[in-house]
């Protein structure tokens, strides 16, 4: 595998300008005579079909909801950032570039991050032309706040929905090009392999979810804009339908997967009440503005919050990082909460939560500014926990939310396979190894509406694909191949069922390679999980047939997936000798317990190439460089 | 704090495919204060498959309320009984020991039943295309902050944005209209600055497709308000009303 990053060399502030000059166009009128394939329909998927629409080509775009207006993106609470420095407090491209570069302790490569960070302005000005409605100050203009620790306010939100009014914004440029004619939206349709003819990505294979009918679809190009990989984890943040399948197709066919293992934990959500649990809540970061988090002192409390005192609780962020407090970076908040409930200190029942008070913020600023400021989530808390949260503390845990791994593509955004193309979050390419809040909203527009249309005119302008037979053998093959793993799956007639099996992967994956990592968990978890994955394809109870609507035969497809990339995180963890943002090896940390980058041997990104069904994956690397930002430890103190 | 368990019987709308005849199949299922209604539905589904009988299906994803995937009639009540409130939201201490509950789909002409609890809401997609958009390519926008949008016009845009189609204000209605779905669509981009040179022609396009997926008129019952996990004031209603009327003038006219 060859791993060719086709960063264009040049002054980092006028890379992506030239670079654009530089690619290759395709005249208006032979666009509509390629047909590109676009899988997904959140922020990236939706934007880049909506694009390709108006540009001209003919696009095909598949998405397994009901609606394409379903997609997670959907559930973004707090913001999307962009340096307009509309608060002239003194951001600006260079300094969104450079938070980026630091907040991802330095696993990211600059040329992506920098045109993100460049990108970000004209994606506010495409999403309030379209009519996302954003804040607004009285005298009309764009309202900002300052979000996760950042020391300038840059973030665009709407309400604490933001991710529904950006997707529905990438929604509706979707819908008018399937009303004009440019866009084929097949919804209820889940991709289930991607076709490579002579080794070049020409199609994909789909089921059709009501009906079972396996299908193929060939085009010049096509684009996974299909997610991330946390409910790998079973209980995560994500939607209960979010899955690994078409990433991990893609890398089963020769697409490398980058930093598996970089995963990020969020650190405010609701708790875990019980074992039928399905999946949790996020909070929004911004309580951490104005909660404090603690926990008693003494692990053998009984008193009810309210009535423990000053001198036996334990702000412990505030105590260790008297600078940030409260405010920490997420991996730093989530660790530190895990490391008060190992110590025993947890609080409710199961004991894995810390509280998150708001009694000094009330009565500082009083009850109505407080509603105003978080009304909407304290509400949800109160519905979820049955707990009022202006009475007693919320009780607050980390949970899996997003995932900086993925598929690795180039500067252009195409996989190691040719004519693949990874956006979004599916893709691994701008966050390194821990994201910042509000940047992922970011990365997923960029990607869609304004690198990739970009980049794929190189491709098909380079290239000049010609349509492929859709009698080719490579064709048929890849279909019969799904067709045998469906058939494979709807025979199973065990005991144990589908939702059981996630459950203790999810645990493993947890435990082994969840906020903190060590050798010899790895290794257990590495042995561990194929033989779950052997008893999966024994003993797993698939009802139903294949022919009709079936949720079981859906979720055991997705589910074999991830008992397969959870080993592949915890080989890639394994394998990362070193802690870096979201990844924190036991055995390598500072004195005070905080990650310890080891940037001679592991300043690269890693790249697992598959290597056969049950054989271990190939590791390649690609270096990287820091030309503009020199790595430093991270300090928050 | 010890947890209270509870037994309840479930009456549930079981259909195995379109055309097919549904009838309500009756279980017992176990529950918990903690739990919510899909929950409960999840720990019935996983013991239905342990012994080999086919799930009940219904559609659900998010499980926070927003992606508007989820939606069921439960006695009677789309989402339940909860205000504000989608049925992934929905929380078993409403519920106690002994409890018999009646789940349906959504009930409307407009959305036939697929499976069992999950309907086609694609009417939806299809009332959406005939113009819930304002049409801007990408990279044709000019700075965000050269349009100025009255603090208001944002606030009571953003009111009817936050629909998540779900579909509810059609169960709701006893005529099955889906005048609070298109309305709000239409008051949020028709509430904004950048929505005016569309704005006639999309009451307009949008009433047309409305009424073209067989969706029932209007009569002002206000039932869909009040399912509406969103709480999107039929107010938006008078505003489709009003233009799409001048939007009829307007094309009358030429």
């Amino acid at each position: 595998m060859e791993l060719r990053s086709k960063i264009p060399s040049g002054p980092i502030e006028s890379l992506w300008e030239k670079h654009r000059f530089d690619m290759k166009l395709v005249n208006p009128a032979n666009k509509r005579k390629y047909t590109i394939i676009v899988v997904g329909t959140g922020l990236a998927g939706g934007a880049a079909a909506a694009t390709l629409g108006e540009l001209g080509y003919n696009v095909l775009c598949f998405t397994y909801h009901d609606s394409a207006r379903r997609a997670h993106s959907i559930a973004a609470q707090g913001g999307i950032n962009a340096a307009k420095n509309y608060q002239g407090d003194g951001d600006s491209v260079y300094r969104l570039f450079y938070d980026t570069v630091k907040g991802g302790d330095f696993r990211s490569r600059e040329a992506n991050v920098y045109r993100l960070a460049e990108i970000s302005v004209e994606i506010i000005d495409q999403c309030v032309a379209q009519g996302v409605p954003f804040a607004r100050e009285y005298g009309g203009l764009l309202d900002n706040r300052s979000f996760g620790g950042a020391q300038v306010s840059r973030t665009f939100y709407a309400r604490g929905q933001t991710g529904q009014q950006l997707l529905l914004g990438a929604y509706q440029a979707l819908m008018r090009q399937v009303q004009a004619g440019s866009v084929k939206l097949f919804t209820e349709h889940e991709m289930l392999d991607v076709i490579l003819v002579e080794g070049v990505a020409k199609g994909i294979v789909t089921r059709n979810l009501r009906t079972g009918k396996i299908e193929s679809w060939t085009g010049d190009a096509v684009a996974l804009g299909t997610g991330g990989y946390s409910n790998v984890f079973y209980l995560s943040t994500n939607a209960m339908k979010c899955n690994a399948t078409a990433i991990w197709r893609a890398y089963k066919r020769g697409a490398g997967f980058a930093n598996p293992c970089f995963t990020q934990i969020h650190p405010t959500c609701i708790p875990v009440a019980g074992d039928y649990q399905s999946k949790l809540t996020l909070m929004s970061e911004s309580l951490r503005n104005d909660g404090r988090i603690w926990v008693p002192k003494d692990p053998g409390e009984t008193r009810p919050p309210n009535q423990i005192p000053e001198e036996d609780r334990d702000y412990y962020l505030e105590r260790m990082y008297p600078a940030f407090g409260n405010l920490v970076p997420r991996d730093l908040a989530s660790r530190r909460a895990k490391d008060m409930c190992d110590q025993g200190k947890g609080v409710g029942e199961t004991k894995r939560g810390v509280f998150l008070d708001f009694r000094d913020a009330i009565q500082r600023l009083g009850r109505e500014t407080i509603e105003e400021r978080y009304g909407n989530l304290f509400e949800m808390y109160e519905r979820i926990t049955g707990e009022n949260p202006y009475e007693v503390p919320m009780r607050i845990y980390p949970a899996p939310h997003y995932t900086m791994g993925g598929l690795w593509v180039d500067y252009h955004l195409m996989t190691t396979i040719p004519g693949l193309y990874a956006i979004g979050e599916a893709n691994f390419s701008d966050h390194g190894a821990n994201r910042l809040g509000a940047s992922a909203l970011m990365q997923g527009l960029a990607d869609g509406y304004f690198i990739f249309p970009y980049t794929l005119g190189d491709y098909i302008g380079t290239e000049r694909p010609t349509p492929v037979d859709p009698e080719h053998p490579d064709i048929r093959r890849t279909v019969e191949e799904v067709e045998a793993r469906i058939a494979r799956l709807v025979a199973l007639d065990g005991k144990r069922t589908v939702d059981d099996f996630h459950r203790e992967l999810g645990r493993i994956v947890w435990e082994e390679c969840g906020m903190s990592r060590d050798a010899e968990g790895l290794k257990k978890a590495i042995e561990r999980i194929p033989e779950l994955r052997e008893e999966f394809w024994e003993n797993a109870a698939v009802v139903g047939s294949g022919d009709t609507l079936n949720q079981v035969l859906e979720r055991a497809g997705r589910v074999a997936d991830f008992l397969e990339l959870g080993e592949l995180m915890c080989r890639d963890a394994l394998a990362r000798e070193e802690s870096a943002g979201g990844h924190f090896r036991e055995e390598h940390q500072t004195p005070e317990g905080e990650a310890k980058r080891d940037d001679e041997n592991f300043q690269h990104v890693t790249v697992w190439e598959h290597a056969g069904e049950n054989a271990a994956p190939v590791e390649h690397r690609e270096p990287l460089e820091f030309a503009y930002v020199p790595p430093t430890q991270r300090s928050y103190k | 704090m010890a947890t209270t368990t509870m037994k309840l019987k479930l009456h549930v709308w079981r259909q195995p495919s379109p055309g097919a005849k549904g009838r309500f199949v009756t279980y017992d299922a176990d529950a918990n204060e903690h739990m919510s209604f899909l929950e409960m539905l999840d720990v019935l589904n996983e013991r239905l498959e342990s012994s080999g009988e086919e799930p009940i299906v219904f559609d659900h994803d998010c499980r926070e309320g927003i992606c508007g995937t989820c939606g069921m009639v439960i006695n009677g009540r789309p989402h339940g009984p909860w205000e504000r409130t989608t049925v992934c939201q929905l929380h078993m201490r409403e519920y106690a020991d002994g409890d018999e509950i009646w789940v349906e789909p959504w009930r409307a002409k407009a959305f036939p039943v697929v499976k069992d609890l999950f309907v086609d809401r694609s009417s939806f997609d299809r009332i959406l295309q005939a113009g819930g958009y304002i049409s801007v390519n990408s990279g044709a926008a000019p700075d965000a902050n050269a349009i100025l949008v009255k603090k208001e016009a944002a606030e009571s845009a953003m009111d009817a944005a936050a629909c998540i189609g779900c579909g509810a204000c059609v169960a709701a209605c006893p005529n099955a209209s889906a005048m609070l779905f298109t309305g709000a669509k239409i008051a949020h981009l028709n509430r904004l600055p950048q929505g005016q040179p569309e704005r006639y022609r999309r009451a307009l396009d949008m009433v047309l497709q409305m009424e073209a997926e067989n969706f029932g008129s209007c009569t002002n019952h206000g039932a869909c308000e009040l399912a509406c996990p969103k709480a999107i004031s039929i107010d938006v209603i008078a505003l489709l009303n009003r233009d799409y009327l001048s939007g009829t003038r307007k094309r009358k006219a030429g």
